[in-house]
């Protein structure tokens, strides 16, 4: 019992970063109708957010040390954080330790100007063109992305920390009823899946009850007829475009001290996130977050080892087995509409 | 001539023999001079050149034709990989077996892959094909590291049975007894030219592909598969069914693949399961959309482009640069340098993404779309001549189409 719920808890927050992810690209498709590629790029952008926020508050310069001289006679010198120097030690320090949380305020306007230069800048001219072409297009974008990154950030994974209070460990078996020590879950993982609870929360509730989604929702079911009742359609697009941006890259963020960032996260996130999309059906955004929360579930209890003992490697195969059912026994994936994506 | 018309006979005459005399025509610098290092004629990356022409070729067949985009061709590459290996490990270390089982065996991976991914098209086709790859790649590496040999990869050694060989059989891969690795050297003067057994036995293989892929744009099966590209739908209403034909067309591209392993395989008997990860099977797309998709020539100019700059560009470091802009002004030089630095060395992958997005937002024809625009400009002047000029010029523009 208690090892199904660890399992459970272990699959939450990898399937909430798959349906964070597979969130903007349904929001993508279901409004341009773009198969973007370019996603996976896009988190992993979010995540290099919290890297740069961390490296800009670890900027320092010498100053002299007062203690005095070293055996030689030269003065010693100490590394000063410039933070420090401004906001004072305590805040300082305070300001270091949260980079990770204070990123989401520095992520967000990054991730809005990404979304709209590249809609307005790339995807715009792709509307007309096979999917084909888009998938090729945001492919050939996802590779510049990562080998910029790469470029000024080399290859190497760096790790990012939580901030102090949250990098210990939750004891839940003592909160359920079972011994100490039977499920052990870090903290910063039930941030993340509280954290993206709200997000997918706030993106459907924006959708739902604010007259800008209305517009958008109307939109996605006939485009033509909200532009011929006089409403702008593609600037709510393209801000749309922004805010799918922006879902992905804080998804990066908070991620940043589950697994350290590094240029290919993207790839290797988008790959399951497209399987994610697609399972949970074209267009549909709850599919799409059913489907993220279903897989990382499944994952992790694939990974048990009374699983493996019965089905050896069935943890490295599992997704794409249940996508490849699932693709083959209800084509539009679990929730998807009809008439989406169908040649 | 062999049941080609005069001008796709032409074509398949003038890669046969820019083909054949390529460990000339890559080596156009002497091996001592300073641009020698844009020399590409040593066997090693012209045994690329061609067998990833092939892999592209097939993959031609199935995406530039049906329009079906394969997002798991890599894992047919992998499996040939592995029989040849395998081949060479268990029977003899002669390379015919070895390519024959490859091809076999990536043709019935691709029947049953093929025949599962093709009930859907579109998106859903390439996440399935996709998704099969994605899982060969995983099990390769961890469930059955029995047969794949994981991570290390897949190894020949002495003490392996290899039933058919002799006491004193050649312990490397060899076509009855020319060991793949072996080569003649003929020195010009300062050139330098090397002409490998390997590269011979691939170049030829790979003028079989071409001859093959000729054939299937040419016929009524090509034809079909091109319909199919065009509307579907169509076809289906007229009462035909196209599964079928796209499902050989899937067949024949995974053959192709596979052969391409079997020859990767051939040429250094190793194979790893990183040749089947989703980016190898994004390396083909790039090829052959880079080169024209639905072109016959295409997809081979894509390969070889790709593989030729994955290699010169990743040469070229700082100092190489500095050696070139030392004619100007110091901080010129040093300006360019600084710019020119993140596209070149180990940044070529930013390179390619940015060449390859030029291509598909510019030129959806690739390359091969390209030439021909650039052909149409010398021939415009055409339109614009007088009378008599024009009909002269449409004259022989004609025959020039017969």
């Amino acid at each position: 019992m208690d090892a199904i719920l660890l399992q459970l808890l272990n699959g939450l927050d990898k399937g909430s970063a798959y349906a964070l992810i597979a969130l903007g690209l349904t929001l993508i498709f279901g409004t341009l109708g773009v198969v973007n590629f370019a996603h996976g790029a896009l988190f992993m952008i979010g995540a290099f957010c919290a890297v740069t926020l961390s490296k800009i508050f670890t900027l320092s310069h010498k100053a002299t040390e007062p203690s005095g001289t070293d055996f030689l006679g030269n003065p010693k010198f100490d590394d000063v954080l410039y933070v420090k120097d401004w906001f004072g030690e305590t805040v300082g320090a305070w300001l270091l330790d949260w980079s990770v949380p204070l990123a989401i305020l520095f992520a967000i306007p990054i991730m809005l100007a990404i979304g709209f230069v590249m809609e307005r800048g790339l995807i715009k001219h792709f509307y007309k063109r096979p999917h084909a072409d888009q998938i090729l297009v945001t492919f050939g974008l996802a590779i510049v992305l990562q080998e910029v990154i790469k470029y000024f950030y080399g290859a190497n994974p760096i790790p990012t920390a939580a901030p102090e209070a949250f990098r210990g460990s939750f004891d839940f078996g003592i909160l359920l009823g079972f011994d100490p020590n039977a499920i052990i879950y870090p903290y910063w993982r039930l941030i993340y899946f509280a954290f993206s609870a709200l997000i997918i929360g706030g993106v459907f509730a924006f959708l739902q009850f604010t007259t800008f989604g209305m517009v958008v929702r109307a939109g996605m079911a006939d485009r033509e007829t909200v532009g011929l009742l006089g409403i702008n359609i593609d600037k709510r697009f393209t801000i749309m475009f922004g805010i799918a941006a922006a879902v992905a890259g804080l998804a990066g963020v908070m991620y940043a001290p589950i697994n350290s960032p590094n240029y290919h996260m993207g790839m290797d996130f988008l790959v399951l996130s497209f399987v994610v999309v697609v399972v949970g059906g074209m267009g549909s955004l709850p599919g799409a977050v059913l489907a993220g929360f279903l897989l990382g579930i499944l994952e992790s209890f694939a990974s048990m080892n009374e699983v493996k003992d019965i089905l050896p490697g069935i943890d490295q195969i599992i997704i794409y087995v249940v996508a490849i059912i699932i693709l083959l026994t209800r084509p539009r994936g679990l929730m998807g509409r009809k008439g989406v994506m169908e040649e | 001539m062999l049941s080609l018309n005069k001008k796709d006979f032409g074509l398949l005459l003038v890669v046969a023999i820019l083909t054949l005399a390529a460990p000339i025509i890559l080596n156009p610098f002497p091996a001592n001079s300073g641009m020698a290092q844009f020399n590409a004629g040593y066997p090693d990356l012209m045994q690329r050149f061609v067998i990833f022409g092939i892999f592209a070729i097939g993959f031609n067949i199935l995406f530039g034709l049906t329009g079906y985009l394969s997002f798991g061709h890599a894992a047919f590459l992998g499996v040939g990989s592995y029989s040849a290996v395998w081949m060479m490990k268990l029977l003899s270390m002669n390379v015919i077996p070895a390519i024959l089982l490859s091809v076999i065996v990536a043709g019935l991976f691709s029947v049953v892959i093929g025949y599962v991914s093709l009930r859907r098209s579109g998106i859903y086709f390439s996440i399935l094909t996709l998704a099969f790859a994605q899982m060969s790649f995983n099990l390769a590496y961890s469930v059955l590291t029995p047969i794949t040999n994981g991570e290390t990869g897949l190894q020949i050694s002495l003490s392996d049975p290899r039933i058919l060989d002799g006491a004193n059989a050649p312990s490397y891969p060899n076509l009855f007894g020319a060991q793949m690795n072996s080569a003649a050297t003929v020195e010009l003067g300062n050139w330098i030219f090397t002409f490998s057994v390997g590269y011979y036995l691939c170049a030829v293989i790979m003028l079989a592909a071409f001859y093959i892929s000729i054939r299937v744009f040419r016929s009524p099966f090509g034809m079909m598969l091109r319909a199919v590209k065009s509307n579907q739908q169509r076809m289906n209403y007229t009462g035909l069914n196209t599964k079928p034909y796209t499902l050989a067309a899937f067949v024949i591209s995974g053959m192709y693949a596979g052969l391409a392993g079997g020859l990767l395989a051939s040429m250094d008997p190793l194979a790893g399961a990183e040749r089947m990860q989703w980016t190898a099977s994004g390396e083909v797309v790039l090829m052959t959309i880079l080169g024209g998709a639905g072109t016959l020539l295409g997809p081979v100019l894509g390969a070889g482009f790709i593989k030729y700059f994955e290699n010169i560009f990743s040469k070229i470091n700082d100092n190489v640069l500095h050696g070139w802009f030392s004619f100007m002004p110091d901080g010129f030089e040093d300006f360019l340098v600084t710019v020119i630095h993140p596209f070149v060395g180990k940044g070529w992958n930013l390179t390619l993404g940015l060449l390859f997005m030029l291509v598909v937002i510019f030129l959806p024809g690739g390359l091969v779309e390209g030439g021909q625009r650039f052909g149409r400009v010398f021939r415009r002047k055409d339109r614009n001549a007088g009378s008599v000029e024009a009909d002269a010029a449409k004259q022989r523009n004609q025959t020039a189409a017969e």
